[in-house]
């Protein structure tokens, strides 16, 4: 972890509860900049209320979260700058195109040239010939990718997907995952909540366990890995997962993101 | 941030208006049951109701228009509600813009399309033999007091439509409201009715605003009637207002 630079997200001692329900219970992590951070857990771990401290929907009860140098609770408008959410549900107008919903964002960023900038990400995420089709139409791959790529126009340097990949189909989620390695290679910092194991394992460049409130391992995959006792040798047969099979009968596994209907 | 909030309010609002002439069907969902109304009580008991004045029509069109806006305001809650389960409120919230606008724009977009509904329910009025000889001003006073009426139930609208749990819940709260006039002068004299009920018509909002309507198109003095409609709107409108704003609170940190 660098020093001479400050980390892209930084939460101290957060805590957060719903009436009885103690959801955070004092927790700690940083996020470099440029790197993937997944923040693993099963459902009602606290993830979500993580996510929305982050992005100013929600104020801690105790503990600090900042967010490219600013305090999420002190300075929202300044955090507010500097992220782009994606919620746990494609948050995408239905009613309107793709590229209604994308000329939008950009409008409501103040970008200058909103229509190049809708096209441009039309093009980058595969959906091109949708672009005129109302969403309620697409289906749920299309809609995260043009959720995600919602989320880029104003090129925040910080991006929150919470579970970006809950609900979609196994070629769906593949291109969602390029996506995102492709977010993190432009020098975006991404903080991802998952519920899946391996998701955080194939984009994470760290990983952090969320349980119970509490975070309970922290580091680079290797890191945890290490935290069991070195692995025997054995000698297995490697069957194919049914998911190599699927891939392989309908012939996804790239994400070429070309999806006609 | 003035200038923020003005550019903000009027992109949302053309999205959300995009949404009314996307799915012209709820335009017209929200005008059949105040034209049903009209029609019944006009052609099905109008003949026995006796309320002194020659044209039934006049009497009860601006019971009509306050049902109308009743029906209206339903589906400002139904969008709101679609917003906050869809998450996409979240994601303006979570943007660098105004954060209000995205309370305005519903507004807004909520009177406008109470106005459309209104005007295709006058439309309907004329067509059945409603007359006034009010002048401009008489008719810009009618108009001010709809506005300020769905302004007052739009805000009712946003509590719903930030609080409910479900989307038939988010809808639901405008039946109390819908039914209003049914217990006021809106389609029959107050006087005929038993002592508790009389009381109750005669002291709710419903009675004074249908009543200053009805003296504005009928071009007679409204008397204290105006005033105490303008009180009602006027006290209605801030109570909401105040309402939904702890209710956004509750909702956005």
């Amino acid at each position: 972890m660098t020093t001479q630079t400050a980390p892209a997200l930084r939460v101290q001692a957060l805590e957060k509860s719903f009436k009885e329900l103690r959801v955070l219970r004092g927790i700690d992590f940083d996020v470099e900049r440029g790197s993937i951070f997944a923040l693993l857990g099963s459902n009602g771990a606290g993830k979500t209320t993580v996510v929305r401290i982050l992005a100013t929907l929600l104020k801690p009860d105790a503990g600090t979260a900042t967010v490219a140098g600013f305090d999420a609770a002190t300075q929202p408008a300044s955090v507010r700058e500097s992220i782009s959410l994606t919620g746990q549900f494609a948050a995408v107008d239905e009613i309107l195109t793709g590229r209604e919903n994308l000329v939008l964002m950009a409008r409501l960023r103040h970008e200058q040239d909103a229509g190049r900038i809708a096209d441009d990400l039309l093009a980058r995420f595969g959906l091109t010939d949708a672009e005129q089709r109302r969403v309620a139409t697409y289906s749920g791959g299309m809609r995260r990718r043009l959720d995600i790529a919602m989320s880029l126009i104003g090129n925040p340097p910080v991006i929150f997907l919470d579970e970006p990949t809950t609900g979609l189909d196994p070629q769906s989620r593949l291109e969602v995952w390029s996506s995102i390695k492709e977010l993190a290679g432009q020098g975006t910092t991404v903080l991802l909540t998952t519920q899946y194991l391996d998701e955080a394992e194939q984009l994470a460049d760290r990983i952090a366990i969320l349980h119970e409130g509490r975070i309970i391992a922290n580091g680079t995959l290797a890191e945890l890995k290490a935290l069991l006792p070195p692995a025997t040798v054995e000698y297995v047969e490697k069957q194919p997962s049914l998911e190599d099979v699927f891939l392989a009968i309908v012939g996804g596994g790239q994400a070429t993101s070309k999806e006609q209907q | 941030m003035i200038r923020h909030f003005l550019g903000d309010t009027a992109l949302l609002t053309g999205r959300s208006l995009r949404h009314i002439t996307r799915s012209p069907d709820t335009i017209i969902t929200t005008t059949i049951m105040p034209i049903a109304f009209m029609l019944l009580f006009v052609y099905v008991f109008g003949g026995s109701i006796d309320t002194g004045s020659d044209s039934y029509v006049n009497y009860l069109l601006p019971g009509i228009l306050i049902i109308t806006i009743a029906s209206s305001i339903s589906y400002t809650a139904f969008r709101l509600f679609m917003d906050m389960k869809s998450g996409i409120f979240e994601r303006f919230q979570s943007m660098p813009i105004a954060r209000s606008s995205v309370l305005w724009a519903h507004v807004l977009t909520s009177l406008v399309a109470s106005l459309v509904s209104l005007a295709v329910v006058m439309l309907v009025a004329l067509l059945m033999g409603f007359r006034s000889g009010a002048g401009a001003l008489g008719c810009l006073a009618v108009a001010g007091i709809l506005v300020l009426f769905t302004l007052a139930l739009t805000w009712l609208a946003v509590i719903a439509g930030l609080s409910a749990k479900t989307v038939d819940g988010a809808g639901a709260f405008s039946y109390p409201l819908i039914l209003l006039p049914f217990i006021s002068s809106a389609f029959v004299l107050t006087a005929t009715m038993p002592g508790p009920v009389r009381a109750f018509a005669e002291n709710q909002p419903v009675t004074p605003i249908v009543n200053a309507i009805r003296d504005l198109f009928a071009q007679q003095s409204v008397g204290t009637d105006i005033w105490i409609a303008l009180a009602w709107c006027l006290g209605l409108l801030v109570l909401a207002y105040g309402l939904a704003m702890v209710a956004y609170r509750r909702k956005i940190a």
